[in-house]
């Protein structure tokens, strides 16, 4: 079983800061099946004994976690604490590291996606992700976009074109580009750019976006409207990001997991992890006390 | 004592350009003087009808035509049968990263190739193209000799430039859901292409002036007119040039037309370079805003 559930007790605790959040059947659900808080849906991942190693070296740690349908969920911690290498895992990047390995299972609703019968490009395309570094194709704003709806098999012009436009609408990147489709992407600014890769996500029709510190290269204003973007994108997209902002996990998140050397620390509904973390170490942690 | 030593390291870093610059300098005078001595011997006989017409009078009269256009489809076999070829042996050690010892063998032939003097690539090109395989002396035999000679330089310069690409992109590719090949096909080497165009034009370079691989393979010293397929026996420039210098029965008017020859040679070469560093700027500047 999973042992990141919120017990009986700690959930009562957490009322106190905020009522709102146990009210209804959800709470109840919760608190009488001893699992975790999915804001009333059914977990859109969950990962069950999740250890991987590269070589020889451990990077993760009976990891057990669920992620919830339309929901932010923020991945912190300190850095090398294995943030990426998890995330890398949910869309099986970590296959393009050799002589890696891993065990358990992960999940995304029922189907194992680990096992080798599940193809990593027919996943890929229900789980996007975004980098850390802005990484257009060296294409044109245009191209970057279309790009995945050709490897997806779109081939109607008219069609593409609808796409690209209506991605570019939905990454918040419309305005701004749409007089500089043909050009190269490369000349766009670093917040442009991530957006462009935002958008080229979107394209491809994700269920789950995966975000790894998808801010840290921004300055503020491009990263504010990233965070605004991640809001808008939670009414239909399964979101993880890693971030090493704790403002900034606290703004658009609705979980917060906290990872420690390898080990999820502890997880929960965000205002719970910076309101009343349960271990000495998550408060330690966003206390700035460590880090 | 700093202020000494500024001024040392001033006076220090002028003589480093100064150096520099004569280097530069020397290197233009060279070519400037090649350039120079060959176009004031070459350049009085080069007219119309010497780019368009067949040899007349045993090589005394008559333009160079076909050796133009044996020269052209010689150089244009070659790059046609090396760089796919080339291009594909260094996406798979680049891109596959297949392990184990094929791979060190595959690298250690590839860096011995491009040591093989052209002489023996022309031995080579005789027994097995022109003898084992039966496609006598001709264009075909001489295209695939000459694409073997610039197999190596084509092979390096694409895998630089694919290892040039950043991973990240790749990333990005895998991660929207396309295959391994699709993402080599449609960003790798896309993003690659400035690059490998790199080792076409020092191919190209290398291929058109190249004498000894078509010695035995592909050139005649005279042909009747033009080929008319890929087994003719062709004329080619640099081969037409040695044999206008070395056999023959009117050395004045030879070395005449031997002069003109070399520009026209040198001139090919050069626009060759041209169109292709042209072709790669366009390519950058689709790229790189
Ligand atoms: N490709 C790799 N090979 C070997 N070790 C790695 C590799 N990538 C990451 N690691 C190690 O795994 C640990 C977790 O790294 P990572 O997941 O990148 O951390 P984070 O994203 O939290 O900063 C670190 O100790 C790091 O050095
Ligand atoms: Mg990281």
């Amino acid at each position: 079983m999973h042992d990141v559930n919120i017990d009986h007790e700690r959930q009562m605790g957490m009322e106190g800061f905020h009522p709102a959040l146990v009210r209804g059947p959800v709470g109840i659900n919760l608190n009488s099946l001893g699992e975790a808080d999915m804001f009333g849906s059914e977990p859109k991942i969950t990962a069950r004994g999740v250890n991987f190693y590269y070589g020889s070296k451990r990077a993760l740690n009976n990891i057990n976690i669920a992620f919830a349908a339309r929901r932010v969920t923020a991945i912190i911690g300190p850095s090398g604490c294995g943030k990426s290498t998890f995330i890398r895992l949910l869309n099986r990047m970590h296959e393009l590291v050799p002589g890696s390995r891993f065990e358990g299972e992960i999940l995304l609703d029922g189907l194992d996606i680990l096992s080798p019968a599940c193809d990593a490009a027919d996943l890929r395309k229900r789980v996007g992700m975004v980098f850390q570094k802005p990484n257009p194709f060296p294409k044109t704003v245009f191209e970057n976009i279309s790009y995945g709806l050709e490897v997806n098999g779109m081939t109607d012009k008219r069609a593409i074109e609808e796409k690209v436009v209506d991605s570019l609408r939905k990454a918040a990147l419309w305005g701004e580009v749409k007089d500089r489709l043909k050009d190269s992407a490369l000349g766009l600014s670093g917040g442009q750019q991530q957006r462009l890769c935002i958008a080229r996500c979107l394209a491809v029709s994700p269920e789950v976006i995966l975000f790894d510190e998808p801010c840290a290269s921004l300055d503020p204003i491009s990263t504010g409207k990233i965070e605004e973007l991640i809001l808008e994108l939670k009414k239909e997209y399964t979101i993880v990001i890693v971030t090493h902002n704790m403002q900034q996990a606290a703004r658009v998140s609705d979980r917060t997991a906290f990872f420690l050397m390898g080990d999820l620390i502890e997880e929960g509904r965000t205002e719970q992890i910076f309101k009343a973390p349960r271990d000495r170490r998550t408060e330690d942690y966003i206390t700035g006390r460590f880090g | 004592m700093s202020a000494v030593k500024r001024n040392n390291r001033g006076i220090v870093q002028k003589a480093g350009f100064a150096f520099l610059a004569a280097c530069m300098g020397a290197n233009i005078l060279f070519l400037g003087a090649i350039l120079f001595f060959i176009a004031a011997k070459g350049l009085g006989t080069i007219n119309w009808a010497f780019l368009t017409q067949v040899p007349r009078d045993s090589m005394t009269a008559g333009g160079v035509a076909p050796a133009i256009l044996g020269t052209f489809y010689l150089t244009l076999g070659a790059i046609l049968f090396s760089l796919p070829l080339g291009v594909a042996c260094a996406v798979y050690l680049t891109e596959y990263s297949p392990k184990g010892w094929i791979v060190n063998v595959l690298r250690i032939s590839i860096n011995n190739l491009a040591g093989v003097p052209s002489v023996v690539f022309g031995l080579f090109g005789l027994t097995v193209f022109v003898k084992y395989l039966g496609f006598g002396v001709s264009i075909l035999s001489g295209s695939l000799t000459l694409g073997i000679l610039a197999l190596p330089v084509i092979i390096s310069a694409a895998q630089e430039a694919l290892v040039a690409v950043p991973q990240s992109i790749r990333e990005a590719s895998l991660a929207l859901g396309a295959t391994q090949w699709e993402t080599i096909r449609k960003v790798v080497l896309p993003a690659a292409l400035p690059g490998i165009l790199t080792g076409v034009i020092l191919s190209v370079g290398r291929v058109a002036g190249e004498t000894a691989p078509i010695l035995f393979t592909a050139a005649a010293f005279y042909v009747k007119g033009y080929p008319d397929s890929v087994l003719s026996e062709v004329m080619a420039l640099p081969y037409h040039i040695y044999a206008l210098m070395t056999e023959g029965t009117h050395p004045e008017e030879q070395t005449r037309i031997a002069y003109a020859s070399s520009l026209l040679l040198l001139a090919l070469v050069l626009s060759v370079s041209m169109l292709a560093i042209w072709i790669r700027q366009r390519q950058r500047k689709a790229y790189h805003a």
